[in-house]
């Protein structure tokens, strides 16, 4: 399409010496000023035209292309006296620390020399690191005489950042330069400046480079004022300082003068390059702020490496709130109309679909199945506008492209912030619908760790066929349902999709024929034939099956009895398929829910994506009708307990009260007898922590006789759709302990928590145990020992985030170019073998059961089923 | 022992490449469910068509994989630093913290602590391993005290040492003294009274000395503090709070094989930089699993050897993994970017633009994946 892709092979990285400079300036920079009176740009000025334009339509006065075609070109400044970068002060002090001040040989025999220079030259061609043995060089190469001149050498300090100190006359940035150039080629080598790209000296600078005006445009406010760049004003800092230190030169002005003005100049040069540097005050602009120059423009997560060039703003996206749409496959996402019409994918105009393209164009870039532009062969680009595009349909000609609106089926790529993982960003199935909002089915929540409490998604559309093809086949919803993390399932239903099941396939569950077709009509699932006979849930969920499935497992309802009745199970927990065919146990969490389902594992593993994906689009739907037809709903009505386990509660608390009072009376007695290596105090802690845990769990208990397997609030939390027992255990019975920093509550007052206690109160409502349950409410003091509790864990969840975030990174940033090469090792793009077969086994965990090449158990099972028939 | 061989001969007669730990399963599975030879073969066949099936692609971009598996949890690991594992009588630091402590590769963890096990001849005896926990944990005197006066009018210090306390710490009273002259110079000794004088006569040197006297160590390995000795199962184990790994191998009666400590700079120190490997690989994998999160081993074995690839442990990060990239641009984007550029120009470094992040930034296909292919074409004459 644009011709010949040419392959960037290497960047070299060098210093430029003065001359390099001078060569590549286009003009020297003299004047300080940027504009005159008209609004001109100056002559041997900052935004002197031959540095580039900017404003397209003007050409420019050096390279002749238009604004925006040319890159722009340097300049330069000749500094009336040279400077030293900063960025190498800490270079230039070692440097000439480790050579003689006379002669300006390194301070090593010839005979280390020559050593360190094989060595050095060896390293260089392995292309390994040298830093190390640099930083050896610099503590070895100190001697109090020259070896080669007899000298006696002085001790040279660094004043950060950049004064050079020899004992105690300060260096002049022009000694320092003289010092440097008497340095040979074959020294500067071992000090770690490579003679074929840098010479020691190049790092004092004498001539400035002026950056072109492209790298800082000047922006007109909408007051009409201009509003220059903060490199500029730097540079017309350094202009002006360099004037007069020029013309008080010339005018022979005394020695301190001159010196000041250097010094001046030497505090702009530096905070050019860096604003930041250590012991240097940051340039502030008139407001106050402090300057962004050169360094802290590529610096940190705002900078150009990390913000644009690691990470790119792209077109052909969009962006927009999401909303659950439990009708779409899990491959399938929902595109307002408005995005559709404005994402565009590019189709090549062949004979073939001439027709179907010419429709696209007539229906212009309004109506839906649409397009906006039309690229001629010439790659000239034209939009489509209502009066034109009955021309355009004439030209059009195979060969041209057609950016034609987004419509079902394309292929876009999907993805929410933040990208932990994979899964972050899969691609899907375009669905277009009307609506401002994206829609997902909910099954791909849990990948994309989205809810829709007002969660933004971001949508690609790719603009190639290759990308197109790739993402098909590898980054589809449905490629992704088993987690490379774990070998499991981490797409599968939540919530309602779990209840729902759990209602339909329990024990007891019977529909009439009616009812059960009207469910699978519900759920797109081809009919069976009539019975006439009344249907189990357990038959109906069977339907979804594939025909062959062998499944045993236990339901996420198992209590964990100490002996398994297994089919005989009370609860109806032990989960049988033979066949295709739920024999007994209660379809939940585990089945199919995302993270631990055991069916759809199987169904994945052994009849591949495409059935899986199936299994769950039509089980999911099917859960839903059946939730829809049996009702369900949740309310404080849930956690009501009677009077009298109330009661049974408040005592059950007392008691732990009077326990603790007890153990705080043993304690104050010394009668208290210390768990081993643990202070009194602290065994006193842990065992009331201990009685007052206990308590709750207990007043759990009690209450959860009253909770039977009717209640909705219940059957969330028994079958993990949403909510734990402990949960309702809050709600119902007692809150429990509050905890701040992994213990009781004892911060606050002296001695007490609060004023309402006395000093060193220790019993249990004095250090926050919460009594009451949500739903009795809390009293004042509790709600306020609640408050703390709770403020801990966010402000311990805002920490954690951005611990763990930056973990990852640098995780990712180390591991990130490893790959298993044809031979099975793994190695970086160095080269280096890091593992000789990936984890020892050469499987890849995302296509592994759980970790495991393959279920030896299940296998065996199946080959003695199969030889048996 | 037997059948061992018999199904290794079968596997290999079928001439397939397993790995041995999938040759291991296989021979367990067979003996568990008795397999007879024809359905060994079967299952081998099946096996093989499994494996092959879940063998990683070439190209495959593991790092990134594994990278992202250990990362991705993080966010649902709790903060808390302390939590009573294993003996409640010990702190351990666990979770998001405890992760980011064994991936920096830190030479001073925040909680070292040991595992001492016991050669099979010990294990039962609690008398030996209650005098080694003495040994090996640290006493000072305040252990063995009965009584401790500071007298201000006779400016001494008089301490009575306490014979049961000493007993029941199963140490020799010899020792002690001998201990105790050998740190203070002037000190009366009589019987159980000891009475210590400062060396200059005035209160806050009799403090000093008071203090001095309190902590001086009896016994105990450097670097070890508290033991705790508890039973699991039928033998007797120590746990310690604090770390010392070379000495205590060093100790009679001591199972060299199991007893461990959390330190990995220890372990890379005492036992070598392969056994540092397995330390993480275990550190990281039980402190997931605490959190009650799963993480495929394969993953964190690639962290592990990636951070021990050169023999020496080395942190992910700026100055370990990171730091030592053969690509500027790719050190340059992840941190300390002025440093990194400044030197690669003076050093006249080179980058061959051939790991991810250089290809990004310069806006080419990069090599993993699908892009780590090529097409060689053979031009028509």
């Amino acid at each position: 399409m644009k011709g010949i892709l040419k392959k960037i092979s290497q960047i070299n990285f060098g210093l430029m010496s003065p001359e390099d400079i001078r060569k590549m300036s286009v003009t020297k920079i003299v004047t300080p000023d940027t504009y005159d009176e008209d609004g001109y740009p100056i002559e041997a000025g900052l935004m002197d035209p031959r540095l580039g334009v900017i404003d397209p339509g003007l050409k420019c006065r050096t390279c002749g292309s238009k604004g925006g075609d040319c890159q722009g070109h340097f300049g330069s400044i000749n500094l009336a006296r040279p400077v030293i970068h900063v960025g190498f002060a800490d270079t230039i002090h070692k440097t000439l620390r480790s050579t003689c001040r006379s002669c300006g040989r390194v301070l090593l025999d010839n005979n280390e020399i020559k050593n360190y220079h094989e060595k050095i030259e060896k390293m260089f061609k392995n292309e390994e690191s040298v830093n190390n043995l640099i930083k050896e060089i610099y503590t070895v190469a100190r001697k109090d005489k020259c070896p080669h001149c007899e000298e006696e050498q002085e001790d040279i300090k660094i004043d950060k950042p950049v004064s050079i100190v020899e004992g105690n006359y300060k260096l002049t940035p022009s000694e320092v330069r003289e010092r440097l150039e008497k340095i040979p080629d074959e020294d500067s080598l071992i000090l770690g400046v490579n003679p074929k790209v840098a010479r020691p000296e190049w790092t004092i600078l004498t001539v400035l480079p002026v950056p072109p005006v492209t790298v800082r445009p000047s922006i007109t406010l909408e007051t009409g004022e201009r509003s220059e760049d903060d490199l500029t004003h730097k540079l017309v800092d350094i202009l002006r300082i360099n004037q007069r230190l020029k013309e008080n030169m010339e005018a022979g002005a005394p020695q301190l003068i001159v010196e000041d003005l250097w010094e001046l100049l030497q505090y702009h040069v530096t905070t050019y390059f860096d604003n930041e540097a250590s012991g240097v005050p940051p340039a502030r602009h008139r407001s106050g702020r402090p300057l962004k120059t050169l360094a802290q423009r590529l610096k940190g997560k705002e900078g150009r490496f990390r913000s644009n060039l690691s990470g790119k703003r792209v077109n052909f996206s969009a962006r927009t709130v999401i909303s659950p749409d439990p009708n779409l496959s899990i491959n399938e996402v929902g595109v307002p109309e408005i995005i559709a019409k404005e994402v565009t994918v590019p189709v090549y105009v062949t004979e073939w679909n001439m027709e179907e393209i010419k429709k696209y164009i007539q229906n212009g870039p309004k109506v839906h199945p649409g397009a906006n532009y039309v690229i001629r062969p010439d790659e000239r680009k034209i939009r489509i506008y209502e009066e034109t595009k009955d021309t355009v349909i004439e030209k059009l000609e195979p060969g041209f492209i057609v950016e034609r609106h987004l419509k079902d089926g394309d292929i876009v790529l999907f993805n929410r912030q933040p990208s932990l993982h994979r899964m972050s960003m899969m691609a899907h199935e375009v669905k277009v619908l009307p609506y401002k909002t994206f829609r997902l089915n909910l099954c791909v929540c849990p990948p994309y760790n989205a809810d829709f409490d007002g969660d933004e998604m971001n949508m690609h559309v790719f603009q190639t066929e290759e990308s197109r093809a790739e993402a098909k086949s590898l980054m589809r919803v449905q490629e992704h349902i088993l987690s490379p993390r774990f070998g499991g399932p981490i797409i599968g239903g939540i919530h309602d999709h779990i209840s729902g099941a759990y209602l339909l396939t329990r024990e007891g569950s019977i529909f009439r024929e009616e009812e059960i077709f009207q469910m699978l009509k519900h759920a797109k699932v081809p009919l069976p034939k009539k019975t006439g006979k009344n249907w189990t849930g357990k038959q109906l969920f069977s339907l979804l099956l594939p025909d062959d499935l062998n499944v045993v497992y236990r339901a996420e309802i198992c209590r964990k009895c100490d002996e398994c009745l297994k089919k005989e199970c009370k609860n109806d927990s032990y989960v049988v398929i033979e066949d295709g065919v739920l024999k007994s146990g209660v379809i939940d969490d585990k089945a199919y829910g995302a993270f631990s389902g055991k069916i759809l594992d199987h169904i994945v593993k052994e009849y591949g994506t495409d059935r899986a994906r199936e299994f769950l689009d039509s089980a999911t739907k099917l859960a839903i009708a059946g939730i829809m037809k049996k009702g369900f709903t949740t309310s404080t009505n849930d956690e009501e307990i009677p009077q009298e386990a109330r009661e049974r509660i408040e005592e059950l608390l007392d008691k732990a009260e009077s326990r603790v009072e007890r153990l705080i009376e043993a304690y104050k007695n010394d009668e208290l007898e210390p768990l081993p290596g643990r202070s009194m105090e602290e065994t006193l802690e842990m065992k009331i922590m201990q009685v007052l845990g206990e308590a709750r769990d207990k007043s759990g208990e009690i209450a959860e006789i009253y909770f039977g397997m009717e209640n909705h609030a219940v059957i969330m939390a028994v079958t993990g759709a949403r909510g734990s027992m402990l949960n309702l255990t809050q709600i119902a019975a007692c809150v429990g302990q509050q905890s701040v920093r992994g213990g009781r509550i004892k911060r606050g007052y002296s001695e007490r928590t609060l004023p309402h206690f006395q000093k060193g109160e220790l019993g249990a409502r004095a250090r926050g145990f919460v009594h009451s349950s949500y739903k009795q409410g809390l009293d004042p003091l509790e709600f306020f020992f609640h408050a703390m509790g709770g403020r801990e864990g966010l402000v311990d969840t805002a920490i954690r985030t951005a611990q763990s975030g930056y973990m990852q990174r640098r995780l990712v940033n180390a591991l990130q170019d490893l790959s298993v090469n044809p031979d099975r090792t793994v190695r970086d793009n160095r080269g280096i073998i890091i593992q000789t077969m990936y984890g020892e086994d050469g499987v890849d965990p995302a296509k592994s059961d759980y970790g495991k090449v393959v279920d030896l158990d299940r296998i065996i099972e199946e080959i003695r089923i199969k030889s048996s028939k | 022992m037997q059948d061992t061989k018999r199904i290794m001969g079968v596997i290999e007669k079928k001439g397939v490449d397993f790995p041995k730990s999938l040759v291991n399963e296989i021979v367990d599975a067979t003996k568990r469910h008795d397999l007879t030879g024809k359905e060994l073969g079967k299952l081998l066949d099946e096996i093989k068509k499994a494996y092959e099936r879940a063998k990683v692609e070439d190209g495959e971009a593991v790092g990134t994989v594994a990278a992202q598996s250990v990362g991705e949890p993080g966010t649902q690991m709790t903060m808390r630093t302390f939590h009573y594992a294993g003996v409640a009588e010990l702190n351990v630091t666990l979770g998001l913290p405890r992760l980011i402590e064994i991936v920096d590769a830190r030479k001073k963890i925040s909680t070292p602590t040991m595992a001492i096990y016991f050669q099979e001849d010990y294990r039962t005896d609690e008398e030996f391993i209650r005098k080694i926990a003495n040994k090996i944990g640290k006493i000072t005197m305040k252990d063995i005290l009965k009584d401790f006066n500071i007298n201000y009018a006779e400016m001494n210090v008089v301490v009575e040492l306490d014979d049961d306390k000493i007993n029941d710490k199963r140490l020799e009273f010899d020792d002690i003294i001998k201990k105790i002259e050998k740190a203070f110079k002037r000190v009366q000794i009589n019987k159980n009274i000891l009475s210590f004088e400062p060396p200059t006569p005035n209160i806050r040197e009799l403090r000093l000395l008071a203090d001095k006297v309190r902590d001086l160590q009896i016994s105990g390995v450097k670097n070890i503090g508290k033991v705790v000795i508890s039973k699991e199962g039928e033998e007797w184990v120590i746990h310690t709070e604090g770390s010392n790994l070379g000495a205590v191998l060093k100790m009679k009666g001591i199972d060299r094989i199991r007893t461990t400590t959390n330190d990995i700079y220890e372990i890379e120190r005492v036992l070598g930089i392969e056994a540092a490997r397995n330390a993480i690989i275990k550190e990281a994998q039980s402190t997931m699993d605490e959190q009650g999160l799963t993480v495929d081993v394969r993953h964190i074995m690639l962290v592990a050897d990636m951070m021990t690839a050169d023999g020496s442990v080395k942190s992910i990060g700026r100055h370990g993994v990171s730091g030592e990239k053969a690509s500027v641009l790719a050190r340059a984007s992840f941190e300390e970017t002025g440093k990194h550029l400044l030197r690669a120009s003076i050093r006249g470094e080179i980058d061959h633009l051939s790991g991810i992040i250089e290809n990004i930034i310069i806006g080419q296909p990069i090599p993993l994946g699908t892009g780590s292919v090529g097409v060689i074409m053979k031009p028509r004459k």
